[in-house]
């Protein structure tokens, strides 16, 4: 077991000063280094590699790594990379979202993205807050916890992103856990590899915001937990549901082989300018358009 | 799974880049590591090390770069390199 | 653009919404994503039709107009000349995407026909409403183009403009029309693809470890590679260095502030477009634009009938305003004139102009109907 931090420092920016913004023990840099292994795994070039990235912690991830890095707005990760994926099929198109970042601010763009099978790999690291802006309760929040926004315990029930995920239509649907890093690295590589929408829900610590005011003090009283409550799915679905409490499955839970969005469209593309196919006039609107369309909307405005 | 062989590492510790979370030295199988004085760890019991490659994983910060005895830093491995590092202040 | 009459152009009886599509692509445009809205969506429905017909065009509908204007800046970056289309409650969802692409001077076009507002407002009528929010819309201090189009013919090369802008200063550019205008059908001929100026990005010369994406430069326009072509940086909406990292330090937060501000500033004479109408001996101005300017200048006519020296000045570019041609106008008029569909969004900028020079009058309309030329004749001769 050689050449881990090395090939990771391969991959970092030296341009940009180290060590990073995250906190002491916070798992996004753990996430960082499965990406860049699992990059690496892959054989891809620096080039053909896009990280898209959202606000927040997650967010700050993008700046440190040498690949094509967009650092976009609150919660639109996602359409960026769609955008970049449709004008570029050839590059992959990673995003990195928080959990407030995809859960809420972007989950309309998280559940389209899902629906049309756009070939972007989604990595949602999921520590259970807002960490950035001081730790306010997130949308995978677990009831009952304290944040600063609830002071008096969570009343909602958190979301569940995998199932979410699956049910929106993602091609790939994976959770991994920053404790359980071997995993982690074949579930990022795989996310990444294969066509169609791959997300990844990563479990992820921060200890700063959320385990401070949740009974976990450190970092590694947070890596404790999730050791404990982290279990592959196998082992999850044998346990009885009274055992389960806390825990969490980690591993595949959808592995679909549907065509990605831009595969689709390149293949309707090439079928419409197939070379000696009669070049027909697109279809106009008539002329009657605008007046048909004008009588609908005055019965019926948006 | 056989038994590893103990000691065949050198281990380097950037103590600029570590920022003393203690997670290595927490989950070190082997207990080689340590918190030192300054809040940063350090190896502690080198001839322990198995090897097994987890506190470089879980090193948050890459800090931890373990190597096998006597082994020079290779040359950049990822498909692309030839950077020249640009100065910032 | 000349508009000769010449056999070799291609006649078309187009809306002003398909003419807008036409000159898209004329300029290039290979990627659209929009969001159905009247009264833009005849734009989105043909570019659905012709962009999946070329090579390289793509056509996207994304969920909702945010997601449209983050897909349109994606694309750019990875090298596209990119645009969506929208209408008034559509464009508030754009100005948060608008700011990133300001920030990071992501070349884009929008165009916002506008309907009646505000909120979902008059969405079959027309109304000037958007031109002060086109502007200021997105928050934080910010140059922006804003162009717009009265007639058919001028949505078509409007259009190539904007994207000309677009990419010759790095920039987001917003096209207002206004439902009128959109929903127009009128004869215009094709230009011919050669005969057009049709500028593009400009990209590094430098090896990609030397290139710094935000380097100042003459133009202060710095060359702008597409994604996967070797030259990889980081593009973010924080403020940043010359590098594209984020930074707070004073002096490079001035420096590419100031660097943003000053690419569109020193060209204000190429982006000021009007067009004059009997202003050489006019002693009565009118300053309007969109489907307005077409009223006023029946009423420029109507006026000089009855013996009133009235002059015209369509305004093609809102903003920068275009300040040197309204002053020149204001020197020589007793009054001027600015009748909009709105209370007064454009007329504030005259005022702003020419207010110590001359008296401005304000013909405002702001129930879904067109100012008819009538009407601007009236405050003309009647003062």
């Amino acid at each position: 077991m050689a050449d881990i931090t090395e090939l990771i420092h391969d991959y970092l920016r030296h341009n940009k000063k180290f060590p990073h913004v995250f906190c002491a023990g916070c798992g996004h840099g753990i996430v960082l280094g499965a990406l860049i292994r699992s990059i690496h795994a892959l054989g891809l070039s620096k080039d053909e590699v896009c990280i898209v990235a959202g606000i927040g912690c997650s967010g700050r991830i993008a700046a440190y790594v040498d690949f094509n890095t967009v650092h976009t707005t609150h919660g639109r990760a996602l359409t960026f990379a769609t955008g970049i994926k449709m004008a570029n099929p050839k590059l992959k198109v990673i995003t990195i979202m928080g959990d407030g970042d995809a859960m809420s601010i972007g989950g309309n763009h998280l559940i389209h993205a899902a629906r049309r099978n756009i070939g972007v790999t989604a990595l949602v690291l999921n520590n259970n807050i807002y960490g950035m802006t001081g730790g306010q309760c997130s949308a995978t929040t677990p009831q009952g916890a304290t944040t600063q926004t609830t002071p008096f315990g969570q009343m909602e029930k958190a979301f569940d992103i995998v199932t979410l995920a699956a049910a929106a239509g993602a091609n790939g649907v994976y959770r991994g856990s920053t404790f359980h890093v071997n995993m982690l690295d074949r579930l990022v590589a795989t996310a990444i590899e294969r066509p169609g929408f791959n997300l990844v829900e990563i479990i992820t610590p921060c200890h700063t915001q959320y385990g401070r005011k949740n009974k976990y003090k450190s970092a590694v009283d947070m890596f404790k937990w999730i050791k404990k409550n982290c279990v592959p799915k196998e082992k999850f679905d044998a346990l009885p549901e009274a055992d389960r409490g806390e825990k969490m499955p980690i591993g595949t839970f959808v592995e679909k082989d549907h065509k990605g969005l831009e595969q689709l469209y390149g293949e309707l593309q090439a079928r419409l300018n197939r070379p000696g196919r009669p070049v027909a006039e697109p279809e106009q609107p008539s002329a009657q358009h605008a007046e048909e369309s004008r009588n609908i909307m005055n019965k019926e405005p948006k | 799974m056989t038994k590893k062989a103990k000691g065949q590492t050198e281990i380097t510790i950037y103590p600029d880049w570590c920022k003393g979370c203690g997670i290595c030295v927490e989950f070190c199988p082997a207990k080689v590591l340590a918190l030192g004085r300054d809040g940063k760890a350090r190896v502690a019991r080198l001839d322990e090390c198995i090897n097994c490659g987890f506190c470089e994983r879980h090193c948050p910060d890459f800090a931890i770069v373990v190597r096998g005895k006597g082994r020079k830093r290779r040359a950049p491995a990822c498909a692309e390199n030839g950077e020249t590092p640009v100065d910032k202040e | 653009m000349a508009q000769k009459k010449s056999k070799q152009r291609k006649a078309v009886f187009a809306l002003g919404n398909e003419a807008v599509v036409e000159g898209a692509l004329l300029a290039g445009c290979s990627f659209y994503a929009g969001y159905p809205i009247t009264p833009s969506s005849e734009i989105m429905e043909v570019m659905a039709a012709r962009l999946p017909r070329s090579e390289d065009g793509v056509f996207i509908q994304m969920e909702d107009e945010i997601a449209s204007m983050g897909a349109i800046i994606g694309a750019s970056l990875a090298g596209r000349k990119a645009m969506t289309a929208t209408s008034g409650p559509g464009f508030s969802l754009m100005q948060e995407n608008l700011g990133f692409a300001c920030m990071t001077e992501v070349p884009l076009v929008v165009v916002n026909v506008m309907r009646g507002g505000p909120s979902t407002g008059l969405p079959t009528s027309p109304a000037q409403g958007d031109v002060q929010q086109a502007r200021w819309g997105t928050h934080g201090d910010h140059p922006v183009i804003v162009l717009s189009a009265s007639d058919v013919r001028e949505c078509l090369e409007m259009t190539i403009t904007a994207f000309n802008f677009a990419e010759k200063y790095r920039t987001p550019v917003i096209l207002l029309l206004d439902e009128i205008t959109a929903h127009t059908r009128e004869k215009i001929e094709l230009p011919e693809p050669g005969e057009l100026e049709i500028v593009g990005r400009s990209y590094p010369t430098v090896p990609p470890e030397w290139y710094k994406p935000y380097e100042d430069t003459m133009r202060g326009v710095s060359p702008m590679p597409p994604i996967g072509s070797g030259y990889r940086h980081h593009v973010t909406g924080l403020t940043h260095d010359v590098l594209g990292f984020p930074t707070q330090r004073p002096d490079e937060v001035k420096a590419i502030m100031e660097r943003l501000f000053r690419k569109i500033d020193q060209f204000y004479p190429d982006i000021m477009l009007v067009e004059e109408y009997m202003t050489e001996d006019a002693d009565i101005g009118v300053v309007a634009y969109g489907s307005v300017a077409r009223s006023a200048e029946l009423a420029i006519d109507m006026a000089r009938e009855q013996g009133y020296k009235a002059g015209l000045i369509k305004l093609k570019t809102l903003f920068p305003f275009p300040k040197p041609f309204v002053n020149r106008l204001a020197a020589r008029c007793s009054r001027i004139v600015v009748p909009e569909m709105n209370m007064g969004q454009m007329s504030r900028e005259v005022k702003r102009v020419a207010a110590r020079t001359t008296s401005i009058r304000t013909v405002n309309r702001i129930d879904g109907q067109i100012i008819t030329p009538t009407q601007i004749c009236k405050a003309i001769t009647q003062g």
